[in-house]
């Protein structure tokens, strides 16, 4: 009888040694004639414990924490193989109060699977929605979809009822499902660990939605920068075509459909859809204007569903729990759960999935741990590098659309990024203006040429403080990059730069705001 | 605990005129008739020689019927294609807000003073490239950087020069 141990084959877990811990418990269990199984799970979530290393006992998983290679022979000696005690010993996994405490729904199966196991995938509940997606019907799918709430994952939040029948309502053939794995922004990585734990529930959601708009193939656009998901996810293609979950008659069904893995070349404005829809035709990564929408004419000019990831991994749960289920959870207009993922200066930074409304002070204090320095938080950063600043008095904001909307910041992908007091905010607004710019596709002026502006005045703000007409003249700019950009890159990069002058002027060399001015704004 | 990184599979470049039929045919064969193939053809172009030649522009634009300037631009639009060799190692360090947040600033600093170049200059001998990236997806553990393909998170200055280091025994 072998014992089974769990070593993740995350990214995470990977950067950090899991490879090589891996061997080791290989052969020192050989060495000690000690038999066992040893499995390469996806991540809990809980990166910093990574790696984490579990093992199977009657009582359930047990985990150790941070472990490295060096440590196996002494793991052996504490008993590892019966969940002995040891100073990395977590206790059991499933019972920790960080992980209790979520809403698991697109995340449910993380950490328990192998994650290119179509057997694990099967006994975890997979493939149920696509079974009831057939059973709906294509019509009653979009339906489904539209009353379940969800709104794309990516940042622009777009209800995904809308996008499925506009989709389905057009004549023309072939029509196409994208999934936008082009997540570049900072702080998030929920799309990456969705892919390499969890890879054929995005399979499974891309197949429900071709059924319900009449797609006939897909797309998986993922950035270059994720190798680790790259392999995993060619893999999981291969071996989903080989068990017949994709290609002529899916799962036995009148369904034809296959997805094609296409991987970027470094373009962080490739993660705009229709740019990204540019570069899988074989182009430079240039922003389309609209209309018409990618729905009406996206790929190849055909009708196309384009998705993020997380939106897509979220289809099954909703088809194989009902759309009620998964409304039920949320607040206002907001429903679903989102899958956010802590970063920055945490001391227990991971993959939180609640309920939208959560409050930022919970996930950050409770969850987060408060900062790894233990100095205090002056900002953090919500929805990625386009994303507002907020302060550290304003924590008791919920994570919600329209809430975060009204204090002029976004939910965008569920990433957050924090900050402790050390932090420069005039170097990160010059940081924001130097990103864009970098990463602008050029095609229109206020973006190609903002940017560079906008980097040229912050520094020149940062040289000479104390010159309030230089933040005037940046306001200016700002207004001509928001309304006259062509995308969200251009658009959006006032956010950071914007919030970060109102909450921290000391930063940029100019002085607090007249409180009375100050309240006049907010009215 | 540093993790040996494996040594980058540097091509020993015969001359691209010399080694392009044989290597490029081939994968002009399997994606000129694929919509949208320009991409997926200059990766695996970039695979075979470790850049993308310009000797090669025009065949590729005449397999798949676009112009040498369309070939042009796609290259030089993405920043992962290279028209030029590459350095034997490339160390390429987060330089986004997460990273930032933990401290990539000064790990990124500190690198440029180990190896001798600047940021996103490779250095003349060819030797090292120490190169930007803006997010690995590991934010949640940062800093975070790639050294020849291989991932490394929570590293401080300390654990990056070790890994140059053995890198460049085993080079030795």
């Amino acid at each position: 009888m072998s014992t089974t141990l769990y070593v993740p084959n995350d990214s995470v877990a990977q950067a950090l040694g899991a490879d090589q811990l891996a061997a080791a418990l290989q052969f020192h269990a050989l060495r000690r004639g000690a038999p066992i199984r040893l499995v390469r799970n996806s991540s809990r979530g809980l990166f910093w414990q990574e790696p984490l290393l579990e093992v199977a006992t009657p009582a359930g998983r047990v985990g150790y924490a941070r472990v490295s290679a060096d440590q196996v022979p002494a793991l052996f000696e504490a008993g590892l193989l019966h969940g002995g005690a040891h100073p990395s010993c977590i206790g059991l996994v499933d019972q920790l109060d960080w992980l209790r405490r979520q809403e698991r729904l697109t995340f449910a199966r993380a950490g328990l699977t192998d994650p290119l196991s179509l057997d694990d995938y099967a006994e975890h509940g997979g493939w149920a929605g696509l079974r009831r997606a057939f059973e709906l019907g294509p019509a009653g799918c979009v339906d489904e979809i539209a009353q379940s709430g969800l709104r794309g994952r990516g940042g622009a939040a777009f209800p995904a009822g809308i996008k499925w029948r506009t989709v389905a309502d057009q004549s023309a053939a072939p029509k196409y499902v994208v999934c936008n794995a082009d997540e570049g922004d900072s702080g998030t990585y929920s799309d990456r660990m969705a892919m390499e734990g969890d890879p054929y529930q995005l399979i499974e959601g891309m197949a429900i939605a071709a059924y319900a708009v009449g797609a006939s193939r897909g797309y998986i656009y993922l950035r270059s920068e994720y190798p680790q998901a790259i392999a995993i996810m060619g893999q999981a293609l291969e071996r989903a075509r080989q068990a017949g979950w994709l290609g002529e008659r899916v799962a036995g069904s009148d369904l034809a459909f296959d997805i094609e893995l296409r991987v970027g070349a470094g373009a962080y404005i490739c993660g705009e859809e229709s740019a990204l829809l540019e570069s899988l035709e074989g182009k430079r990564g240039l922003v389309r204007a609209r209309p018409p929408l990618p729905a009406v004419r996206g790929l190849f000019g055909q009708p196309t569903l384009v998705h993020n990831v997380v939106s897509l991994a979220t289809v099954p749960v909703i088809f194989a729990r009902g759309a009620a289920f998964y409304a039920d959870y949320g607040a206002g207009r907001s429903r679903g759960t989102l899958p956010i993922q802590l970063a920055g200066n945490l001391r227990t930074p991971g993959l939180v999935e609640k309920a939208f409304g959560v409050s930022l002070r919970e996930l950050i204090e409770d969850f987060g741990g408060g900062t790894a320095s233990g100095r205090p938080v002056k900002a953090v950063q919500i929805g990625g590098p386009l994303g507002a600043y907020l302060s550290a008095a304003q924590l008791d904001l919920p994570l919600e659309y329209e809430t975060l909307a009204q204090h002029q910041a976004m939910v965008g992908h569920g990433g957050i990024v924090v900050f402790d007091d050390r932090a420069d905010m005039a170097e990160l607004a010059r940081y924001a203006m130097h990103f864009t710019a970098i990463e602008s596709c050029g095609k229109c002026t206020p973006c190609r040429i903002g940017a560079v502006r906008g980097r040229e005045l912050i520094e020149r703000m940062q040289r000479e403080p104390g010159q309030p007409e230089r933040a005037a003249e940046l306001e200016a700019l700002c207004e001509v990059m928001e309304h006259a950009s062509l995308c969200a890159l251009g658009g959006m990069t006032p956010y950071p730069v914007r919030s970060a002058i109102r909450l921290f002027p000391a930063d940029f060399g100019l002085p607090r705001p007249d409180p009375a001015k100050e309240t006049s704004d907010v009215e | 605990m540093s993790t040996l990184p494996s040594p980058a599979a540097a091509p020993a470049a015969p001359h691209p005129d010399q080694a392009a039929p044989d290597k490029l045919t081939p994968l002009l064969e399997r994606w000129r008739k694929v919509p949208g193939g320009l991409l997926p053809l200059l990766h695996e172009v970039q695979a075979a020689f470790g850049y993308v030649p310009s000797s090669t522009v025009p065949r590729i634009a005449r397999a798949l019927g676009l112009s040498r300037a369309e070939v042009h631009g796609v290259i030089s639009f993405y920043h992962d294609f290279r028209s030029q060799p590459p350095a034997q190692h490339r160390l390429r360090v987060c330089q986004a807000e997460s990273c930032q947040a933990m401290g990539s600033r000064e790990l990124t600093a500190g690198l440029e003073q180990r190896l001798g170049c600047t940021l996103d200059q490779p250095r003349a001998d060819g030797t090292w490239a120490l190169e930007s990236v803006y997010c690995l997806g590991l934010c949640a553990a940062s800093p975070a950087l790639m050294l020849d393909g291989q991932l490394h998170a929570r590293v401080g200055l300390a654990q990056a020069e070790a890994l140059i280091q053995q890198t460049e025994e085993l080079r030795a």
